[in-house]
């Protein structure tokens, strides 16, 4: 591995000063980090460690949203009371990403800065915009199966953001609360992640140095079911070849409102406003109409040479997605 | 802030080893996993893949598993770290084995046995894991970060099951 030099931040402000002016990241828990500069993809010449922020709390807030600090480890995260309660599609995608050993290590912030899992941008060698802009996209004419987009994509970028924590975050909605070095802001969740456009290198909305300090997630819906379902080559360990995090509330046998992110076929995590809009009173075992929605969700998908199984795929997944959610929200109702 | 500015050079770390607290100057790119193996000789902890697709590296760190190979030992730098080494209970010349170990000796649950250092430390973690449930796809999920390319495992299914019906809420 390449030679960095390390600082050890106690406080945000430290953090950024530590990062301000040098080729630096941010530590976190290291899973995709450490890889990466192992693989001389990433060659920060400076680490700053935020381990020691005081960010590993999560919190009610006042007006009845959950806040994450960055540094909550995903475990942590998924096992938390008020997450498998009032947010188990949170809980059940974190619980379907990775292996224990990266949920114990890997962070809430670190997990919503992820990087892709393309093999040409992992391999250092290859053509990749993203990696080298303006030196092509070797996966558009070459392996493009696993962890390769449908939706979002373009002619310069067709990763897949792999993050599952994520697809969850975008269907339940929240904020993300940065620190810089004028101060702190907030950006809303579907705004964080970039589409690759002409620019895939640019992968999210952080200013230079900026750091994540907490995601507030949204208050839920009272009397909503979720779930995440997510379909892939092997049963544990494993990114999504598609996936579908669903939040249905009913009004008797009807959707009175349903959510539906998608993973696993999007340049970044896959929100669907349009399909939700067609699930409004429907009836939750109208198979019909919530295949329809599904079909709506992928209508302007464009499949690649060995991808196109994944929107046939994705629908199936959310339309299971919202059958299991709605059988939740009956329960939720109840008590 | 208090901060250890370092430029590449040596950091000074202490790590509570299997019990014994132990000083130690590493280089900041030096994985926790190399820290214990050339620096420390506890290289019972192996190294797979290197990259966190293995689980051949997992050690405990302040009881959690994870993988050694992707985290910076100054990372650690206080924190409780317990190897394959640090399983057996008792003093060096008269050690018993843990129920982990014993359980995968009594189930067979290895053959080549290059990731069982891995598997039993992870296993440990599960022993009083009231988050994982207790049916045979439970564990299997629970221990997915371990690989076993001989295949072993259904043996260290059998091995994590009945290290846990009989230590269950003890580790």
């Amino acid at each position: 591995m390449r030679q960095f030099d390390y600082k050890r931040a106690t406080d945000a402000q430290g953090a950024i000063a530590a990062h301000a002016g040098q080729r630096a990241a941010y530590l976190a828990g290291g899973t995709t980090l450490i890889d990466l500069v192992k693989l001389d993809v990433m060659q920060p010449e400076r680490l700053v460690d935020v381990n020691r922020l005081a960010l590993s709390e999560i919190e009610d807030t006042e007006d009845g949203r959950l806040c994450i600090g960055a540094t909550v480890r995903n475990t942590a995260l998924a096992y938390d009371p008020r997450v498998k309660r009032d947010y188990t599609v949170l809980s059940e995608a974190l619980l379907q990403g990775a292996s224990r050993q990266l949920r114990n290590r890997a962070t809430t912030a670190g997990n919503v800065m992820q990087r892709v899992r393309c093999s040409y941008f992992r391999d250092g060698i290859s053509p990749c915009n993203k990696r080298e802009p303006g030196t092509g996209c070797s996966a558009i004419e070459g392996h493009n199966r696993e962890v390769f987009a449908v939706l979002g994509t373009s002619e310069h970028c067709i990763a897949v953001h792999p993050s599952d924590m994520c697809v969850a975050m975008a269907a339940i909605g929240a904020t993300v609360a940065v620190e810089g070095p004028d101060g702190t802001r907030e950006i809303a969740f579907s705004d964080f992640h970039k589409l690759p456009g002409d620019t895939p290198h640019i992968e999210h909305a952080l200013a230079p140095d900026e750091l994540i300090t907490h995601v507030t997630l949204d208050a839920p819906i009272h009397g909503a079911g979720s779930t995440y379902v997510k379909l892939r080559d092997r049963s544990s360990y494993q990114f999504a070849l598609a996936s579908c995090a669903a939040i249905v509330a009913l009004d008797g046998d009807r959707i009175r409102e349903a959510r539906l992110a998608l993973g696993g076929v999007g340049t970044k995590p896959w929100r669907c406003h349009e399909a939700e809009a067609e699930l409004a009173g429907v009836a939750a075992d109208d198979t019909a109409a919530l295949a329809a929605a599904a079909r709506r969700a992928m209508e302007d998908a464009t499949p690649y040479k060995h991808n196109a199984f994944k929107i046939p795929l994705a629908r199936k997944a959310i339309v299971q997605a919202i059958k299991d959610a709605a059988a939740r929200a009956g329960q939720g109702a109840l008590a | 802030m208090k901060d250890s500015t370092q430029h590449a050079v040596d950091v000074s770390i202490s790590l509570r080893i299997n019990g014994q607290m132990t000083e130690l100057d590493v280089p900041p790119n030096v994985v926790l996993l190399d820290a214990l193996r050339n620096r420390l000789d506890l290289t019972g902890t192996k190294k797979g893949c290197d990259h966190g697709q293995c689980g051949a590296c997992t050690v405990l760190v302040n009881g959690e598993a994870v993988n050694s190979c992707l985290s910076l030992a100054v990372v650690h730098d206080g924190d409780d770290i317990t190897t394959v080494e640090g399983l057996a209970n008792g003093p060096d010349d008269n050690k018993t084995l843990s129920p982990v170990q014993q359980a995968f000796l009594d189930n067979d649950a290895f053959q080549c046995g290059y990731c069982t250092p891995g598997q039993m430390v992870s296993a440990t973690e599960l022993l009083g894991n009231e988050n994982v449930a207790t049916t045979d796809a439970d564990i299997a999920e629970a221990m997915s970060g371990n690989i076993c390319r001989c295949g072993a495992y259904k043996n260290i299914v059998a091995a994590v099951q009945s290290a846990r019906s009989t230590h269950g809420n003890r580790g």
